[in-house]
């Protein structure tokens, strides 16, 4: 077995225990990245030096006797939304080329004391904005079981990274799906955390009432190892939650028995493809052998839940975004007017045309769409009955759940309606793009946990999703189901024959 | 002007930016030194850096709840930040972070009068009071004719209460006085140094005039905000213009409020004109939402009564507490109170030791004042303390000396620095016994047949031409002394 | 889900120019063509929340219940201005630099 089909988990151990080295370890996966990358295009950036150096350093304290973290040597893939001080952090948008952040996102500096080494940073929708990640202007990231399809969004690359063995561990984020949908459709585990539960410091905005980071990996057991890691009160972050951190190993193991998880039957409506349906079915049966019950509950406002996240991240994206501008870093125009100029050529100044050039060159069409979403829903006259309406839903969306948790611990049921698309397939229709975040917005707006992992694959060879929500904190929770469940079966441990081995 | 000959009321509104007296900025820990290099007082969070996040500043917002309390304002219960969204360049993140729809103070009032009744006591409605953070520098040299603006950001964050007053000034030496006694209160209170020049304090004032028409209708002209007044006086001068030019207008187009957009106009000091500028129509649609990288503030009654407890007498009760407690007059606790706190901390220890207010608060105004003036800087460094100003008018009650006398003591003090016993000794002042001023007035009515004549023909005032030529003979004689001693030996003749 | 409550909104070229000047967005003749079919389309699906009953629902801003989150008034380091302009696309070592402005928004 080479290192890179390993665990997390296992291969944590085996650096402990003196099986391997920090710097095998990192080279194995640098090699994989080196040999698949070009054609997945999961990273953007990858630091080699950096990574094998700071592998050499972690081997000589651990050999010297010295203490090392929780992770000492392991190597990990953060998305590029992620600030690093010492690789560039361009959130996939020409805005940000080349851009070096004079701080570490709090995530990354939990990594780095960890002992984690950063091998590099991944591909993702520019901004985190899109579904498919065909929204990056570094390249789009083809899914590892089919080169063909699209690994999902936003977190694409890391997803991609994990699924093609690039990296036995992943930083994603997630605002309104963006590590579970691509989780699903890439055939991994992945785990957005209650809001708050980890810090947004040096997370690049995407909607600060939405966004959250989590863990992508193989398997719960290898997430709930990366969330130990990441998840803490922050004062740097006035909306990080100050509670104290679980032990989120201690109870994968313990059994099932008298879980109550719910069904919502509107999940599966006549969009949901027939060969995801049947997997999620099954899973639900297989949480019945393993002693769960099963309960149907309603979230009657689900079906507000997209628009009402296309109400509400756009806004807050549109405010966002507006200090990419030009002015103080990022990219400006040089002054060069284009041949079509759309008749917008009254600028009132000649800053005002510097702003609306740089930004008109620096963002990609899927932002400055949702920017001029955003910026149009926010406008006088608009309000109330755009961005405050959907504040409304969102409270009605939100109490749907709590008064679902009051019957059972869990929501189950599909991430994705479909298994991962074809490449282009979307591209031309933005609201069945949007269509895509059905199952998972609902997690963002009610600022809950949820987690996605792998239940099957269809005929094509495509992996499901299942999707489990659970209330607030409830972490330690999502990940022993998750892991009990993979204790069962073993869709989470195929590899993908579309690369090479 | 008098009232009766203008035939408008000039209705004035301010709104007034305050910088807080905090170490650091409002949202992150980059120090609020004013007048440091450029760019030196930044961080990921002022810069706007892609990923920051602010974090509130508890005295920023303890002063703000301060100043509202003090403003007489109501306190919101539950409060919240909103992002206010314009583009420019001193606004790194293209937002600023301010409050909409629910400021955590509103509905307040502060009363001015004065002392020498120029204008009624009036009291001036506050509509709102909220905490924002200031945005940075702009600089751009025309001169040097670049194209360039240079834009330094030490000043973005720094925390800022905005103060809006219902518009309830009637006169441009109202709003200036009112002015006034609102910087004396936020100084009273540590809330701000409130200093113009160093933009710690910033005014905008909206002026039209209401003019009564023949058939008892009030007419009203277009309100204009007036920009760019960097000190009180500025603010006085561009409304008298103001309202000068206003009135002109209306003469010559009678326009009306509401039949043109409100205007803005910028003061130019060295011309004395407000010039109008520039309106731009799209830039006022700032697309507030609620900040959602903050989360709101609840403020209970216990804390609203544990700052209140915290704030000392503001200076309205502070003059009339001096005026009751000291027996003085209105105006000379007006005159101690506008020095600032540590004044009239002074003061009080100084009548504490004299035992009575009346001729402390006068070796205040004429002596400790004057020569506070003259040195310039703060009683705080002033080298002449109570006590000694204490010893020199105990002297002068007891006899020692007379008040012109104690002067030139208290002035040789300062410049000496020595202490008051030493400048008496050094000074060959020593109290006149009795024995010696019968001797030195016998000898001197010997001399004055006249004047003891005059006297005793009734003029007793008469008297007074011998307490100078004691003087001379004895400069440490005491003129009321003097003065009794002649007319009792005078009495005394057969 | 259909919009059932209200007329169909749609915007017009001129509505989305207004709008990406607002948003700060130069856009071409290709893009403000293509925008104003797909805002419209976007619009007129997020409008089906019109149909929703929020009479006695208060708007929801933020997930969390978190209240009174302060730091304290202690001074914490600054950047080196070197640091603080490094990614600027102009600067003259001490200030960035944009083009022409007259005055500060500051009491805007």
């Amino acid at each position: 077995m080479s290192l890179t089909d390993r665990s997390a988990t296992d291969l944590v151990a085996a650096l402990r225990n003196g099986e391997i080295t920090s710097v095998a370890c990192t080279e194995s996966f640098l090699a994989r990245i080196e040999a698949t990358n070009p054609t997945v295009n999961a990273f953007l950036s990858v630091n080699g030096e950096g990574a094998l150096a700071e592998a050499a350093r972690i081997d000589a304290d651990r050999a010297a006797g010295k203490p090392v973290g929780p992770l000492a040597g392991l190597p990990v893939a953060v998305k590029d939304v992620l600030c690093t001080t010492d690789q560039p952090t361009t959130c996939a948008s020409k805005m940000l080329q080349g851009f070096r952040p004079p701080y570490d996102a709090d995530v990354v500096r939990r990594l780095r004391e960890a002992d984690a080494v950063l091998v590099g940073k991944t591909n993702m929708d520019e901004f985190a904005m899109g579904g498919s990640n065909e929204n990056s202007a570094y390249g789009l990231v083809r899914n590892p079981w089919d080169l063909d399809r699209a690994p999902g969004g936003s977190s694409g690359g890391s997803a991609a990274a994990i699924a093609a063995d690039m990296a036995p561990l992943a930083i994603g984020s997630d605002t309104g799906g963006s590590i579970r949908q691509p989780a699903g459709l890439c055939g991994i585990t992945g785990l957005k955390p209650t809001y708050g539960r980890v810090s947004r410091r040096g997370l690049v905005a995407f909607s600060s009432s939405l966004d959250q980071i989590g863990p992508m990996a193989r398997s719960a057991a290898d997430c709930s190892l990366l969330l130990q890691t990441i998840a803490g009160h922050d004062p740097g972050d006035s909306t990080s939650l100050s509670v104290a951190v679980p032990d989120y190993t201690a109870e994968l193991d313990k059994p099932l028995t008298g879980l109550r998880i719910g069904r919502v039957a509107a999940h599966f409506g006549p969009g949901l493809d027939p060969e995801v349906a049947e997997h999620v079915e099954a899973t639900f049966a297989a949480y019945e052998a393993a002693g769960a019950t099963i309960h149907e509950v309603e979230l009657p406002h689900a079906a507000h839940g997209v628009p009402t996240y296309y109400l509400i991240a756009p806004s807050e994206a549109s405010s966002n975004l507006a200090r990419y501008d030009g002015a103080h870093y990022g990219h400006r125009w040089d002054g060069s007017r284009p041949p079509d100029d759309g008749g917008m050529t009254d600028f009132d100044s000649p800053l005002v045309e510097m702003y609306c050039r740089s930004r008109a060159e620096g963002f990609g069409p899927e932002v400055k769409r949702r920017i001029m979403l955003g910026t149009y829903a926010l406008s006088a006259g608009y309000y109330d009955a755009y961005y405050a309406k959907a504040l409304r839903v969102r409270r009605l969306i939100r109490q749907d759940f709590l008064d679902a948790f009051e019957r059972v611990d869990l929501i189950g049921g599909p991430v994705s309606a479909t298994p991962a698309f074809k490449l282009g397939e979307k591209t031309d229709d933005p609201v069945a793009m949007y269509l895509v975040d059905l199952y998972t917005v609902g997690t963002n707006l009610a600022g809950i946990g949820g987690i996605s992992f792998p239940c099957g694959f269809t005929a094509g060879g495509l992996p499901v999703g299942f999707q489990l929500q659970g209330p607030a904190l409830s972490e330690p929770l999502l990940l022993r189901a998750a892991h009990q469940y993979q204790q069962a079966t073993d869709w989470h441990l195929r590899r993908t024959a579309a690369l090479p081995a | 002007m008098t009232a009766v000959n203008i035939p408008f009321t000039t209705v004035i509104g301010l709104e007034v930016h305050v910088q807080h007296q905090t170490r650091t900025k409002l949202f992150c820990g980059c120090v609020t030194t004013f007048g440091s290099p450029p760019n030196t007082q930044v961080c990921p969070t002022c810069l706007g850096l892609p990923g920051s996040l602010p974090v509130m500043n508890r005295r920023a917002f303890e002063l703000a709840l301060r100043a509202a309390l003090a403003l007489n304002c109501k306190i919101a219960a539950f409060t919240k930040w909103d992002r206010k969204n314009y583009f420019y360049p001193d606004l790194p993140k293209g937002y600023q972070i301010s409050q909409f729809d629910l400021p955590f103070s509103y509905e307040g009032h502060l009363e001015v009068g004065d002392p020498k009744g120029a204008f009624e006591p009036c009291r001036v409605g506050i509509i709102r009071v909220h905490l924002e953070e200031d945005a940075g520098k702009s600089m751009h040299d025309e001169a040097a004719g670049t194209a360039d603006s240079r834009i330094d950001l030490n000043r973005t964050g720094t925390p800022l209460c905005e103060i809006v007053t219902q518009p309830d000034i009637r006169s441009p030496q109202e709003a200036r006085a009112w002015l006034n006694e609102l910087k004396l209160l936020l100084v009273y209170l540590g809330v701000s140094d409130c200093n113009m020049q160093e933009g710690s304090l910033r005014v905008d004032a909206n002026v039209n005039l209401h003019i009564p028409q023949d058939d008892g209708r009030i007419a009203k002209t277009p309100i204009v905000e007036i920009k760019n007044m960097n000190s009180f006086r500025s603010v006085e001068r561009a409304l008298a213009y103001e309202a000068e030019r206003q009135w002109g207008e209306w003469q010559a187009t009678g326009a009306e409020l509401g039949s043109m957009p409100k205007q803005t106009r910028g003061w130019d000091d060295a011309a004395g004109i407000t010039r109008g500028q520039r309106h731009k129509e799209e830039s006022s649609d700032y697309r507030y939402f609620p900040e959602p990288d903050l989360v709101p503030v609840t403020v209970t009654d216990d804390q609203i009564a544990a700052i209140r407890a915290s704030m000392g007498e503001p200076p309205a009760v502070l003059r009339k507490t001096l005026e009751q407690r000291w027996d003085i007059s209105a105006y000379d606790a007006d005159v101690l109170v506008n020095q600032g706190q540590e004044l009239v901390s002074y003061f009080e220890e100084l009548a504490t030791l004299v035992g009575e207010g009346k001729a402390a608060s006068n070796w205040m105004q004429q002596d400790v004042l004057r020569c506070l003036n003259e040195r310039g800087g703060a009683i705080a460094d002033f080298p002449v303390r109570p006590t000694a100003v204490a010893d020199i008018i105990g002297r002068i009650k007891q006899g020692d000396f007379d008040t012109s006398r104690g002067r030139e003591i208290f002035t040789t003090v300062i410049e000496s620095g020595k202490d008051v016993a030493d400048v008496v000794a050094g000074m060959g002042i020593a109290a006149v016994d009795d024995g010696d001023l019968k001797a030195l007035c016998a000898e001197l009515i010997a001399a004055n047949p006249k004047i003891v004549a005059d006297v005793q023909g009734g003029k007793e005032q008469a008297a007074g031409g011998l307490i100078g030529q004691a003087k001379k003979k004895n400069p440490n004689v005491n003129p009321g002394k003097v003065r009794a001693m002649v007319l009792e030996l005078i009495r005394a003749m057969p | 889900m259909p919009a059932d409550s209200g007329p169909e909104p749609t915007l017009t070229p001129g509505d989305v120019k207004k709008v990406a000047l607002l948003g700060r967005l130069a856009l071409s003749g290709a893009e403000l063509k293509s925008l104003t079919a797909e805002l419209s389309q976007i619009v007129g699906f997020v409008s089906q929340l019109a149909a929703v009953d929020t009479e006695a629902v208060e708007p929801l801003a933020h997930p969390l219940d978190a209240q009174n989150v302060f730091r304290e008034d202690e001074p914490a380091a600054s950047l080196p201005t070197s640091e603080a302009l490094r990614s600027a696309p102009r600067q003259d070592g001490e200030c960035f630099l944009v083009p022409a402005v007259l005055g500060d928004s500051g009491s805007a």
